[in-house]
């Protein structure tokens, strides 16, 4: 469906300008910025791919509260605000730049090899799937245990978080 | 809609965000480069669970996001830890592990 | 028990060891432990006397027991050969070179089984007596573990099958010897004795060593009676012969106190008492004359004693009874007098064996035994309960026949047996060696023989009449002896009475003989008839020398003209010097020989070792030395710490420069991390693709 393809051509430069733009903006708040849409094209994607919870996950917890976490950080660690790109960089950005591309080029020639000939077929039974329901029903039926560690390690977070940043 | 396109920009993201966290001096840049990566694995999971009809991979994302969010929970607590240390959040000047 | 004869030395070993170990703790010290073993051995070898004597009148019958009575001066008796009664032999091989075999054995015949008893029992005589003699002595513990160590080592020598063994046990107890008659080395005159006895008696093993090495080259064996049949057979080299036993000889002359080399004797005195009894009297120094009769082949041949005439044994035994009695005229000390005794006794049991008198020989050392040590443990006792530790006869002694009887009947008894008075067992076997001395080609010998017989009663007579007659000189308080002396004396008393009275044979005894006498290989002797000419002879030349002395000395004071001859007539006081000074041997010895050794000799040893030996390897050393440097300057600084500190520079550049991979910093360890990553990652897909 070629609606779909078009959808996720969009989306997908979007997103890739936006990434290149949170590692490489010179002002701290523009790189936050990015990555809000680069996060938001996420959800994007997700909605594309008929998973609509994790989507509306995506936009409340990702862009709604890690990201105000960042820009909190951002103020309270006097981040330079101003442009002035040498400071925002360490030395090493040539080696990354070559690392990264390197690691792209091996992760694109893996994953074409492997999953060249695979295609998602969008069924029927592919909507219901990705309903809130259904995903409740998997958490709560095969994965109830993963769910209360994951919910006891935001405890710990939550609790270690507060130990940490407390003056005393 | 071959499942390509979205590893790739799965990839792609990764890979950006592996820049970053290399290559920012600013521990919230970094950060956030984190988040970066982060998303991109969440991206290829849901494609698969779309490919493959299994739902499992939509409920790993959910993990994957909760986890996230604990994460950067912590490192900006540390972050800030850094900065009333040093002064700065100034990745360069923590090399205490220098041997 | 004729099978595990080898037990009998075992039990005072191992007593030996026990002593050492837990003596010091027990209630006796240690007293109790060696005399329950030497009793315990003592039991044994009555045992085995037992089953030896019965073995013997079982094979040999009735008809034996009227053996050489008056008639027949050869062995063989009328019809027929002598019955042999085999020696019981046992032993195990511990190593074996090619034809060289070293057996470890126990062999058990008459000989042996005479040995065993007078071992044991003077032993356990002497355990008993010590327990009162030694009592509070500094070192009772170790006397007695010394004295168990005595009795293993002597009754191991007794008990061998081959010389290498005995020469073992001959070994040990010379060693003993050293121990016991040192006990008392606090005080240099006692370790000096102990040291000329071991030095003197070394000596002579030099020539016993030697001897026992020719009979191994000559009979291809160690074995008694491998040695014993080859020397009687008839592919014997005589003259190898010859030279072995001179050799073998010279180990009986140091080791039985013969002259020249007796010296030792008269100073083993210094030990204590109980040991003079034991080993100076009736036991060790009896076992040069057992080597004698052990391999009596070897003499028989190499001396040619069948043919009559002088030979080495026979001449230095009667020498050494002569020297012997002699000196003991011009003794003050109690004890050097017995020891002379000895001497003298010891040249007739040589002699014997050198006239042939086989049997003779060895009962005339198994009667002398108990009167001996009867002699040697009544000396103990005046000197233990009456003259308050000194041996001296004349400033001490005398008159004690009052204050201690049992001492001195004992004693008296001893001296006549000593003497040779009939029916006292000394009478017998004294004249068993005359007879057979004057019944053969060695009448010179006999005439020997009844010369130190009259001295033997003559100086026997002076001694008793200076101990135990007249009044008493000494400043203590003498009364009899404890129980625990006393009765040894009483029991070896008995034996001295009643021990000649096994080969008397007028009275148709035999069985010493019977018993003891080898057979087998071993050379047909001369079986004595009883001469009573000869024996009424001797105990009279014997009574009255006894009386001729008796009348010297009780009468002395009353003769004006003997009073003091020897400081008045110069005749007689050089003979009395000569004596007294020991024939000037001891000068010989020590002056002469041994100072010249010292002197000249060992000083040109020790120029030699300085300057020559110490020369030699001074000069090594100093190029030694030299090369070392060189060594050490031009290769191994050069050369090899270059090569060292080069290494250590560039490994030190290589480690700067890997140090600046650990900066510190994260992000550059993440760097590497990620590219190590992306690596590996294609190199699995190459390996996958290709």
């Amino acid at each position: 469906m070629w609606a779909q393809e078009v959808a996720f051509w969009i989306i997908a430069v979007a997103m890739g300008l936006s990434a290149i733009g949170v590692v490489r903006s010179r002002n701290v708040v523009h790189a936050a910025l990015f990555l809000v849409v680069v996060l938001a094209g996420s959800a994007a994607v997700y909605i594309l791919l008929l998973a609509e919870f994790v989507a509306w996950v995506q936009v409340l917890v990702y862009i709604g509260a890690i990201v105000v976490l960042f820009l909190f950080g951002i103020m309270l660690t006097r981040a330079p605000m101003r442009d002035d790109a040498k400071k925002l960089d360490n030395d090493q950005r040539l080696m990354s730049a070559v690392v990264g591309l390197f690691l792209f080029g091996v992760l694109t020639v893996f994953l074409v090899d492997a999953f060249g000939s695979q295609k998602i077929r969008f069924t029927n039974s592919l909507v219901p799937l990705g309903s809130t329901a259904s995903v409740g029903s998997d958490i709560f039926h095969q994965y109830v245990i993963p769910f209360e560690v994951v919910s006891m390690l935001l405890l710990a977070a939550l609790v270690g978080a507060v130990v940490l940043a407390r003056k005393d | 809609m071959p499942i390509n396109y979205f590893l790739v920009l799965s990839a792609f993201l990764f890979c950006a965000g592996a820049y970053g966290v290399l290559a920012r001096r600013n521990s919230v840049l970094v950060l956030m480069s984190v988040e970066l990566m982060l998303n991109a694995v969440n991206i290829n999971l849901v494609a698969f669970s779309a490919g493959l009809h299994d739902v499992s991979g939509q409920v790993f994302a959910l993990f994957v996001i909760t986890i996230a969010a604990a994460e950067v929970g912590i490192g900006l607590a540390i972050v800030l830890l850094i900065f009333r240390n040093l002064r700065s959040a100034d990745l360069d000047q923590v090399e205490q592990l220098k041997g | 028990m004729l099978d595990h004869v080898w037990i009998i030395p075992l039990i005072p070993a191992v007593s030996f060891v026990l002593i050492l170990l837990f003596g010091k703790r027990m209630p006796f010290k240690g007293a109790e432990i060696g005399i329950t073993s030497i009793a315990s051995s003592f039991v044994l070898a009555i045992v085995v006397a037992v089953q030896w004597i019965t073995r013997v009148e079982n094979v040999t019958g009735k008809a034996q027991g009227l053996a050489a009575l008056g008639k027949g001066v050869l062995s063989i008796p009328e019809g027929g050969k002598k019955t042999e009664v085999a020696p019981i032999i046992h032993g195990f091989t511990w190593w074996q070179n090619g034809a060289a075999k070293f057996v470890v054995g126990a062999r058990v015949d008459g000989l042996v089984v005479m040995m065993l008893i007078v071992v044991t029992t003077i032993s356990l005589l002497v355990h008993v007596y010590s327990t009162a003699y030694m009592h509070g002595d500094r070192r009772y513990t170790y006397f007695y573990a010394a004295l168990s160590l005595f009795s293993a080592s002597m009754l191991l020598l007794v008990v061998s099958s081959n010389l290498l063994q005995l020469l073992v046990g001959w070994e040990l107890v010379g060693l003993c010897s050293f121990m016991l008659i040192g006990h008392w080395w606090e005080e240099k005159p006692n370790s000096n004795a102990a040291l000329k006895a071991f030095l003197t008696t070394r000596t002579g093993d030099v020539g016993l060593m030697i001897g026992v090495i020719i009979c191994f080259f000559a009979a291809n064996t160690f074995d008694i009676s491998g040695i014993n049949s080859y020397a009687l057979g008839a592919h014997a080299d005589h003259g190898l012969l010859l030279v072995a036993a001179i050799a073998l000889m010279f180990g009986i002359m140091g080791k039985s106190g013969q002259f020249f080399l007796h010296t030792w004797l008269p100073d083993a005195m210094a030990g204590p008492t109980p040991v003079s009894a034991l080993i100076h009297a009736a036991t060790m120094v009896v076992a040069g004359v057992y080597l004698g009769a052990r391999v009596y082949p070897v003499f028989w041949n190499g001396f040619s004693i069948g043919g009559g005439g002088f030979n080495m044994m026979a001449v230095v035994g009667g020498v050494t009874i002569i020297v012997g009695a002699l000196l003991a005229f011009a003794q003050d000390d109690i004890k050097k007098v017995l020891a002379y005794s000895t001497i003298s006794q010891l040249g007739y049991m040589v002699m014997a064996l050198g006239v042939g008198a086989w049997g003779a020989a060895i009962f005339h050392l198994f009667t002398h035994a108990f009167f001996k040590a009867l002699l040697f443990l009544g000396a103990g006792a005046i000197s233990h309960a009456a003259t308050h530790h000194s041996f001296d006869m004349k400033k001490e002694m005398g008159g004690l026949r009052k204050f201690m009887p049992i001492t001195f009947w004992t004693f008296m008894i001893g001296t006549l047996a000593l003497a040779g008075i009939f029916p006292l067992a000394g009478f017998w076997s004294k004249d068993e060696i005359l007879a057979t001395a004057g019944q053969s080609d060695f009448k010179v010998f006999m005439v020997v023989g009844l010369v130190g017989a009259g001295l033997t009663a003559a100086y026997m007579t002076r001694c008793v009449y200076l101990t135990f007659f007249g009044h008493y000189r000494g400043h203590h308080h003498p009364h009899e002896a404890e129980p625990a002396i006393t009765i040894p004396l009483v029991i070896l008393a008995v034996l001295s009475v009643v021990a000649g009275l096994l080969n008397a044979a007028p009275f148709h005894i035999e069985k010493f003989g019977k018993w003891v006498e080898q057979v087998g290989a071993f050379p047909e002797l001369l079986h004595p008839k009883f001469d009573y000419v000869l024996a009424a002879t001797s105990v009279s030349i014997v009574v009255i020398l006894i009386g001729g002395a008796t009348f010297f000395w009780f009468r002395r004071e009353e003769i004006g003209a003997l009073h003091d001859l020897t400081k008045r007539n110069r005749l007689a006081h050089a003979g009395f010097t000569f004596l007294e000074r020991k024939y000037f041997l001891d000068d010989l010895y020590e002056g002469v020989i041994v100072a010249g050794i010292k002197g000249p000799i060992a000083q040109a040893s020790y120029w030699v070792n300085q300057n020559v030996i110490d020369g030699f390897v001074k000069g090594t050393g100093r190029t030694a030395v030299k090369v070392g440097q060189f060594t050490y300057t031009a290769i191994d600084r050069k050369v090899v710490d270059a090569a060292i500190t080069g290494l250590a520079k560039e490994t030190g550049a290589a480690g700067g420069e890997l140090s600046k991979v650990q900066s510190g910093k994260v992000q550059r360890y993440a760097l590497l991390l990620l590219a190590a990553v992306g690596l590996i990652g294609l190199a699995v897909y190459i390996y996958n693709v290709v």
